[in-house]
């Protein structure tokens, strides 16, 4: 097993380079000369041909990538073009937000989907199957924006049972530790500052639940209703074994790899950041940094924003494949 | 009967004017005041930002030598005790408070005075020593107070003296401005690139902490030389979303918002939770024209364009009726506005026949430019821009929709990389210079302009000019008249609109006065039991 996880780690270096090159290229990608762009555009020009040396943009492009690949080992990202921020500490005021929505929201997605499948698969075409089938689609059609307000109007507004918007009271102040609210509140042994938080969580991580979960919800059912069909499953109810066991103990083993590889993915996704969520409940999060990023043509948060994306997704695929490995013993002899 | 029920009617409404007058009266101390708006402060050193966001912060932590009047324009005194002019308009001496101190403790003295609008000399000048601290002083140069300071002098630490080059109408005014607001000099120089981050003013309130794309917090000075705040801190608060916004202010969630969506006003005003002030405002927004820019450094197209676009639909349409149409630049309620401004009327026809007769029978391709978030005068912006980029293809232009975020916004449209922009003006010192020089002199027509035209005319720079430099307001009205007239005719813009000021507000927020500048201050607001 431990061959197999030092295998795959190794595999996805060449990953991770590519993902640099991107990255690196992405600020001689944009429209405008990068080193106006960075100074901002109100600088002299000895201030821009300042800025060109001190980022090395006056040298040839393998040797700037070099001493950018030596700057990231160092753990050196640059700084923001307009708050002038280091950008690895707005990653660590940014991201965290973006985590603990997306394991929210993935955590639900994964409950609900996987109960909602594999209740749909024990009798497919039945009144189940044909419910959750059309939750499923209205969870992947439903537009998030919609979703957002309504879910606030009726529960933030109408029936206060969450507030509307943002990761706490603002008037309340939890000594940051991990960057995680939750956790720090909890760190801070201030239940009411957990409970807030998570009261503060719920709306938008049911929001940004609903399309993973119609996901997971599909591919759990169809999976687990073509494992139904293998010979196994036949032997199993033959020697008599209940149902629910058949379903849980034998169709659920082998049913839910797709699964699995289902969840890492919109993990993947989720961590990038969702736009919409965060901007609705003014959360926050990378999305919301990216975009105003982009907005303002801030060279250095886009460089960093794609490399975190970018890792933060091959980490979790990693990760997928790790848990697919102990899942199914086959994989890691391939 | 009728007379009984009308008693007690009369009893109740008298009870409730009453009760609502001992509100008034008694003030409550305390409470933290949650203000909600769409974005962010760009900066919060008052010399430096440009927009409204940052002086919203900045208002309540920073004071001038001068204010305005609670209710208007008129000049009173803040940091100064009192000033004079001499007899040729050239020489100001203004004596100063001698128990105001900085948020920090520093006294503030002449030198202080002298240093806060010092550093801002040279703002256009290439090698300004704070040139990369967040750019330029760009206040400063649109109001041209390069060409109108010529030194400030410190006689004692409690009098200080400005030499001007030739007089100026609208100094006293200017003084009253942001820009010229007074910081603590230690802060700001040892600060440096942080001072933007970390205010330092004499102001009722003082800064906190600033959570970026979050909140600001700010808090009552406790040494505050003049009145004290009621409120123990004010958070501002920054939600993106209209709707967000205007749920957090229904479920209680924030005590007060700008930024209102027109859609909204009636379920506002229908809420008895909430209130609506109104009043109209002294501004303008308006879609410039950019001259360096081809084909509209022709005024056939330029008047093709304005009678291309129906202002009394944006005006009932994207404004709910809670906007006048502007005729001109200057509003109706400043001084010198014209009185009876002729305007372009809306006539596609006539649109489409001023640009055959420019050589552009097919029309032509261009771009319009809008910001991504509201301002008080502009609301819905990229809708205000899809809805002019309709008009304009009616009558053969076709131009794309660019939008920026607002700070990359202003940096661009201020260089002059548009083609059309959408834009708007908040009265900073209800003085007719502060909307026509800014914004139609050739001197504001250089980077960074506040002449987002490029409109570049001789004879209305002698008009701008001369007003600036007749104090009497009798001989000055006739000047910016014949400038107005002198614009109408060359159409460098196409004004839209002169919006109302609007704020929400939950009930029990009392005491808060609309300022016709746009200020939001807010060490008299208190929140009522």
């Amino acid at each position: 097993m431990i061959g197999y996880v030092v295998r795959r780690l190794l595999l996805a270096v060449p990953t991770l380079l590519g993902v640099t090159v991107v990255a690196f290229l992405t600020v001689h990608w944009m429209p405008g000369d990068p080193a106006e762009i960075i100074a901002g555009e109100h600088a002299s020009p000895e201030v821009v041909e300042q800025i060109r040396k001190d980022l090395r943009l006056d040298r040839p492009l393998p040797e700037q990538y070099a001493l950018y690949l030596g700057d990231l080992a160092r753990g050196e990202l640059g700084r923001s073009a307009k708050s002038h921020e280091p950008v690895v500490d707005e990653i660590r005021r940014y991201f965290p937000a973006t985590v603990e929505l997306a394991t929210a929201s993935l955590l639900l997605a994964t409950l609900l989907g996987l109960l909602a499948g594999a209740a749909a698969a024990q009798r497919p075409g039945g009144w189940i199957d044909a419910t959750s089938t059309i939750l499923a689609s209205l969870g992947v059609s439903m537009p998030v924006f919609w979703l957002g307000l309504m879910l606030m109007y009726a529960l933030a507004v109408r029936f206060p049972v969450f507030p509307v918007s943002g990761r706490l009271p603002v008037t309340m102040d939890v000594p940051v530790v991990t960057g995680f609210v939750v956790a720090d509140a909890l760190l801070a042994r201030d239940g009411g500052a957990v409970r807030d938080a998570l009261r503060h969580l719920t709306l938008p991580a049911v929001v940004l639940a609903t399309v993973p979960m119609a996901v997971i919800a599909r591919i759990t059912r169809s999976s687990l209703v073509e494992a139904m069909e293998q010979d196994y499953i036949r032997t199993a109810r033959a020697k008599g074994v209940p149902e629910s066991l058949v379903l849980l103990r034998h169709a659920a083993r082998n049913g839910l790899l797709p699964t699995v590889t289902v969840i890492g993915l919109q993990f993947g996704f989720l961590l990038g950041g969702a736009i919409i969520t965060e901007t609705i409940f003014a959360w926050p999060g990378v999305g919301r940094w990216i975009l105003l990023a982009v907005q303002s043509r801030d060279a250095p948060v886009l460089q960093g924003g794609i490399l975190l994306m970018a890792v933060s997704f091959t980490l979790v695929n990693l990760a997928t494949d790790v848990a697919y490995a102990a899942l199914d013993p086959r994989i890691k002899l391939r | 009967m009728v007379r009984f029920l009308f008693g007690v009617l009369a009893t109740s409404l008298a009870l409730l004017a009453a009760s609502d007058a001992r509100a008034q009266m008694q003030p409550v101390n305390g409470g933290t005041l949650l203000y909600g708006r769409g974005m962010d402060a760009v900066g919060l050193d008052p010399s430096h930002e440009s927009d409204g966001e940052s002086f919203k912060v900045c208002d309540n932590i920073y004071e001038c030598l001068v204010r305005f009047a609670d209710d208007g324009t008129s000049v009173e005194p803040q940091l100064a005790t009192d000033w004079s002019v001499s007899a040729d308009g050239l020489v100001w001496t203004f004596d100063l408070r001698d128990d105001v101190r900085f948020h920090c403790g520093d006294p503030v003295d002449a030198a202080a005075v002298a240093y806060s609008l010092e550093r801002q000399w040279g703002a256009r000048e290439p090698r300004h020593p704070d040139y990369g601290v967040g750019g330029p002083y760009p206040f400063w140069g649109y109001l041209g107070m390069d060409d109108v300071l010529a030194a400030v002098e410190v006689l004692d630490p409690g009098t200080v003296r400005f030499r001007l080059k030739q007089p100026s109408a609208p100094f006293l005014s200017n003084l009253a401005c942001n820009f010229a607001a007074i910081v603590c000099p230690r802060d700001a120089q040892e600060r440096g690139q942080e001072f933007f981050r970390n205010p330092c003013g004499t102001g009722p309130f003082r800064f906190v902490k600033w959570e970026r794309a979050e909140s600001i917090t700010i808090e009552r000075n406790p040494d505050y030389w003049g009145f004290h705040a009621y409120l123990d801190r004010v958070v501002f608060r920054s939600v993106p979303e209209n709707s967000t916004r205007f749920f957090e202010l229904l479920s209680g969630s924030i005590h007060m918002m700008d930024g209102i969506p027109p859609d909204d006003v009636a379920a506002i005003e229908k809420n008895r939770a909430l209130k609506l002030l109104g009043a109209p405002g002294m501004n303008v927004a308006y879609l410039a024209m950019n001259l360096d820019h081809e084909p509209f450094g022709n005024p056939l197209v330029r008047r093709a364009v304005c009678h291309a676009v129906d202002k009394a639909a944006i005006a009932e349409g994207l404004y709910a009726g809670l906007a006048d149409i502007a005729r001109g630049p200057v509003p109706p309620n400043v001084f010198g506005a014209h009185p009876n401004p002729s305007d372009y009327d809306y006539d596609q026809d006539l649109a489409r026949e001023l640009l055959t007769q420019a050589g552009y029978p097919e029309g032509f391709e261009t771009t319009l430019w809008t910001m991504a978030g509201p301002r008080p005068y502009m609301p819905q912006p990229l809708r205000l821009a899809q809805v002019i980029q309709a008009d304009l293809a009616a009558v053969g232009i076709h131009a794309q929709i660019i939008s920026f975020e607002w700070g990359t916004y202003l940096d661009r449209v201020h260089r002059g990389h548009h083609d059309l922009a959408l834009l708007g003006w908040q009265a900073d010192n209800g003085d007719p210079d502060n909307f026509l020089f800014v914004h139609f002199d050739k001197s504001a027509a250089v980077p960074p302009a506040g002449n987002i035209a490029f409109y570049r005319d001789e004879r209305v720079h002698e008009l701008l000019v001369r007003g600036q430099q007749t104090p009497d307001p009798e001989a000055r009205l006739p000047v910016y008249l014949e400038a107005q007239e002198l614009i109408h005719r060359d159409a460098p813009w196409v004004p839209l609109v002169h919006t109302m000021e609007l704020a929400a507000m939950r009930k029990e927020v009392t005491g808060y006065l609309l300022h016709p500048t746009g200020r939001v201050l807010l060490s008299r607001v208190f929140l009522a039991r």
